[in-house]
């Protein structure tokens, strides 16, 4: 009965965004208002009418109705009532109708907002966020039904939503439940921050596209969504970012990012995204790289669609899955589709995005923003590249191959130090003009002051000339920011009268962007603190000892004190260990890594026991596919230098893009830019 | 000019994928097409070429030794093997798929198979067979077409004798 | 009679215990290569049957398998190189954690770097093309506003405070 509503609820849906579409289309037509504002109420109507399809659907999650066949893949009657819920987008099926959900969303709140000012926007917006959201219902509606269900039929078990002729409902006594990596804070909220990120996206796209159709092509697009814009990056970088804690934690292999296509679909987009949010500080600026800026976010949009498509079950798959599902072809025609039709769309406005200002200086601001972009596009390719290479190399040669971290890693970190330096140096440049000199002069202090890192770092025993660099430019980009800092309040204070803290309070509100910047700026060198340490650093040992046995690694002594099997009231039984570890004869702390093995799922996995510390983390976990008993275990450690400062910096950062992202009042009359003087 | 070169540049990626994509919904081999032709040198070193088996009924096995559900029908394979060897037109054929060579030949003995198994050196012939994984079983008939795939294990030896069955004739 | 069987027992302990303290040489033991060894080795290699999981890491049979292989090549003295070589040999290309080096497989490392060329060069062109029209024009353009003697000096200052508030 609830899954009848649910499905119907999400049938209405759909058809109610064909209707909006062709309304879009008919109003447009004839001129006639009229129909443009119906579709404008359809659109606000998906919101509401999809909200009764995900309630039913987690209605049904929790009251254990395993006739439901997701509900039996993705459940099961000893998990906990918050994972029942969670396990909405434990699934593909469920996680799609969750992607049209938050569409939605967004889309009911784009049309509440004002559109007096943007009349020439709306019909185009309208119609790609329908048509967007069409095509996800699409794929629930006639692929990926949630609500199917199972039925005893004459010839067997049969599934499908429609009851076939003289079937009862089947319903099983028990679900599998969630897949034991997913039980983990991180996986729960992993998901919906990425698809967020990546379903905010589609509405800049929306405007830009109805912007190249309406023909007003300035900077008002851009302005209209800078929020958006930032919120939806904010989502994304979330994502990643609890993406990366979660494989830290849970997967157990001592690191935080592998470079698997699916992680690397996530970001892709978000590549482009950053390069598209720095690059339309410069169109709302000086009027400049319109096309470009279009061209970064049609490609955003689309690689957002391709990394939904890779991302939708939550767990780790790869292109080749991609490739051989049934709804692959679906995906890949829509994105052709959108791409091509967006690209002609530019080509067809291209002239109208010439740019209003031109370069004038090497050491300009713009040019700065310019070669940011040419790092982050740098990246993508490489990137795109790796993910496709296996599948060309198969195709042409018959050949399977691997594109793993070494290709990677190789390839961006000169990039990555490349984007380093340029947020150290961007405060430095001013718009239209800057210079060496000018920036000799702004950088001698804090250059001094950053060149302390190198003896400091040699001192410690560092010689890796890559590890030297990489901590000298962590060291200069902070101190020209805090300099920066330094600089304003001290300002403020002259001219204000007013405390350090409310100088430096007033400071970020006069510019929230600016500040909200350099403060997301501090949060990425933290973070490049912690990988530099991870990445080139990190040291492990794996050994099998028996109770009162011992490892060691990087001066610390690991003793396998204890070990306790117990069963759980939510279903897993688990193998504990106590692992006591000490530090030149000291106890220091104890370590519980465990195992822990699900019964309704029939898998294991193993949770690590970390100390983490500024310095670093030790980090034990419990090799699962061995034997774990007081005979013998084996345990893998890893002593990772800095990565707390990963978790730190991204904290940080994302204080940061809440500055920047803050509702203010904007003063609309004022020109961001000087008019070019006319000749006289 | 440029937009002529944009264009096509996207008309080929495009392509491009749209090749890969197909190539990828394939799927495992299909039942009424040519058996892929491939060598197979056995553990004991003996090379057999598919091609030179035509005019015979084949077997194909693809199995490995860590893999729990071919073990099941392991007895099976063996059983029919034993019944159908004294025919002549019969071969049966392991390949065993991406696997270490002391657990495999622990695995043949512990199911005392007799049939001619060889390592799938490189995965070549797994691959140009596109199996999705292990068991799969191809029946190939005398004129060397596929006659019938079994994706997973047999149920059981008559299993097994009915897929044969209609090929062998008197 | 009794005495020399004494005598006898006792240097054969002897042998014995020499014996057991000095193995001979062709006889001895190698020990049992520690995991860390294989790690260093799987590490670099990747599961021939999942997908993108590093051999190091994989917790199926399969996987604890092809360690035992790595070990079991190290104990005989293979070195890294060939052991590698020999995981390619038996199960392609795909166990390496990149393309190896030859053939097709060269378009995967040089499409990256030649794009961000590309690109580079691209930027280059634009810089200067725009420089080379620059020099037509006057420079400056606030100091262009400044020198404006029709235009209000107050609205001249607040413009150029905007200017560099920005």
């Amino acid at each position: 009965m609830v899954a009848n509503i649910g499905f119907g609820s999400l049938f209405i849906t759909f058809i109610v965004s064909m209707y909006g579409m062709g309304a879009v289309l008919y109003g447009r037509g004839t001129r006639n208002v009229a129909w443009v504002e119906s579709a404008r109420y359809a659109m606000s109507l998906t919101f509401p009418l999809l909200t009764v399809s995900v309630v039913s659907l987690v209605y049904l999650l929790v009251t254990n109705h395993y006739e439901v066949a997701f509900v039996s893949q993705v459940t099961s009657r000893s998990m906990p009532f918050y994972l029942k819920v969670t396990a909405l987008w434990g699934g593909q099926s469920g996680s799609l109708l969750f992607w049209s959900w938050s569409l939605a969303a967004f889309a009911t709140a784009v049309t509440i907002r004002k559109w007096d000012r943007d009349r020439a926007f709306l019909p185009w917006v309208i119609l790609v966020v329908l048509i967007t959201l069409a095509f996800f219902l699409f794929l629930s509606v006639f692929f990926e039904n949630p609500f199917t269900r199972y039925w005893q039929t004459p010839v067997g078990i049969v599934r499908s939503f429609a009851r076939p002729d003289g079937a009862v409902p089947f319903v099983p006594r028990d679900g599998r439940g969630l897949n034991p990596l997913l039980r983990h804070p991180g996986m729960i909220i992993h998901p919906p921050m990425l698809y967020l990120g990546f379903v905010s996206f589609v509405i800049p796209y929306a405007f830009a596209v109805a912007a190249l159709v309406s023909g007003r092509t300035d900077d008002r697009w851009i302005r209209l969504t800078r929020r958006w814009t930032l919120w939806a990056w904010l989502f994304l970088s979330l994502g990643l970012i609890l993406g990366a804690w979660w494989a830290y934690d849970v997967l157990g292999w001592g690191g935080y990012w592998g470079w698997d296509p699916v992680e690397i679909a996530a970001l892709m987009p978000w590549l482009t995204g950053t390069a598209f949010l720095h690059s339309v500080i410069t169109q709302e600026k000086k009027g400049m790289f319109k096309q470009w800026n279009m061209v970064l976010i049609i490609l955003t949009f689309d690689l957002v669609i391709f990394g939904t498509f890779l991302t939708r079950s939550g767990v780790l798959s790869s292109v080749h899955a991609f490739a051989q599902s049934p709804i692959g072809p679906l995906f890949f025609v829509f994105i052709a589709t959108t791409f091509s039709a967006s690209l002609g769309l530019l080509l067809y406005r291209w002239d109208d995005l010439r740019s209003e200002n031109e370069l004038h200086s090497f050491f300009s601001r713009e040019a700065l923003f310019l070669l940011n972009n040419l790092l982050f596009i740098g990246v993508f390719i490489t990137s795109f590249w790796g993910v496709l290479f296996p599948l060309v190399s198969e195709i042409v040669t018959g050949q399977k191959v691997t594109v793993g971290p070494p290709f990677y890693e190789r390839a961006t970190a000169p990039l990555f130090a490349g984007l380093l330096l340029l947020m150290g140096i961007a405060p430095l440049s001013a718009w239209t003009y800057s210079s060496l000199k000018k920036w000799g002069r702004m950088i001698w202090k804090p250059f001094l002051a950053s060149s302390l890192t190198i003896p400091a770092v040699l001192y410690l025993g560092i010689r890796r000339w890559e590890a030297i660099l990489g901590f000298w430019l962590v060291g200069f980009v902070l101190a020209i920011t805090l300099y920066e800092f330094w600089k304003g309040v001290k300002a403020r204070r002259k001219r204000h009268q007013e405390s350090g803290l409310a100088a430096l309070w007033n400071l970020a509100k006069a510019n929230q962007r600016r500040y909200g910047g350099y403060i997301v700026h501090i949060g990425v060198v933290l973070m490049a603190l912690g990988i530099i340490g991870i990445e080139m650093f990190q040291v492990e040992t794996q050994g099998t000892i028996p109770e009162g046995g011992s490892l060691s690694l990087a001066g610390y002594t690991l003793t396998y004190e204890d070990l306790a099997t117990f069963d759980t009231n939510d279903g897993r039984n688990v193998a504990r260990a106590v692992v006591r570890v000490s530090k030149n004869g000291v106890n220091v702390t104890d370590l519980y890594p465990r195992r822990d093995f699900f019964y309704d799922a029939n898998q294991q996995m193993t949770i690590p026991g970390v100390r983490s510390t500024l310095a670093g983390d030790l980090y034990v976990i419990l090799v699962d596919w061995r034997e774990i008993s007081a005979s013998g275990a084996t345990f893998k450690v890893y002593y990772n230098p800095l990565v707390k400062w990963l978790w730190l910096g991204s904290l940080v950062f994302v204080c940061g893009v809440v500055v920047a992202a803050w509702p203010q009042k904007e003063p609309e009359h004022l020109r961001r830019y000087a008019p070019k003087p006319t000749k006289v | 000019m440029k937009r002529i070169l944009i264009w096509a540049g996207l008309a080929v990626l495009l392509t491009i994928l749209a090749v890969g994509l197909m190539r990828a919904q394939q799927g495992p081999v299909k039942v009424g097409q040519k058996a892929p032709d491939f060598s197979l040198r056995t553990f004991s070193g003996e090379i057999y070429h598919l091609q030179e088996l035509e005019g015979k009924v084949v077997l194909v096995n693809f199995w490995a030794s860590w893999c729990e559900s071919c073990k099941p029908e392991a007895r099976d394979l063996e059983q029919a093997w034993r019944d159908l060897q004294s025919r002549g037109d019969v071969v049966f054929l392991g390949v065993d798929y991406v696997d270490t060579e002391p657990e495999a030949m622990a695995y043949l003995e512990q199911f005392d198979i007799t049939y001619p198994n060889g390592p799938d050196i490189g995965t070549e012939i797994s691959q140009s067979y596109r199996i999705r994984g292990v068991p799969e079983t191809y029946i190939i008939d005398r004129s060397g077409v596929i006659h019938h795939r079994q994706i997973g294990p047999f149920h059981s030896l008559e299993h097994v004798k009915s897929v044969l069955e209609p090929l062998l004739g008197p | 009679m009794r005495k020399d069987i004494y005598h006898l027992s006792w240097i054969i302990m002897g042998l014995v215990f020499w014996a057991l303290m000095n193995p001979l040489p062709g006889f001895a033991q190698e020990p049992t290569p520690p995991d860390d060894e294989v790690n260093e080795i799987a590490k670099q290699l990747y599961c021939p049957v999942c997908e993108n999981t590093p051999l190091d890491a994989c917790g199926t049979v399969a996987c604890e398998q092809w360690r035992g292989v790595i070990r079991e090549k190290l104990s005989q003295g293979w070195t890294e190189q060939e052991i590698k070589d020999y995981f390619v040999e038996q199960y392609g290309d795909r166990v390496l954690a990149e393309p190896p080096k030859r053939g097709f497989n060269w378009l995967a490392y040089i499409v990256p770097p030649a794009a961000f060329l590309i690109g580079a060069y691209v930027l280059y062109r634009g810089f200067v093309t725009w420089k080379a029209r620059d020099r037509d024009l006057p420079p400056d353009s606030e100091k262009d506003l400044e020198d404006r003697p029709d235009i209000d000096p107050e609205y001249i200052s607040r413009v150029n405070e905007e200017l560099r508030k920005r």
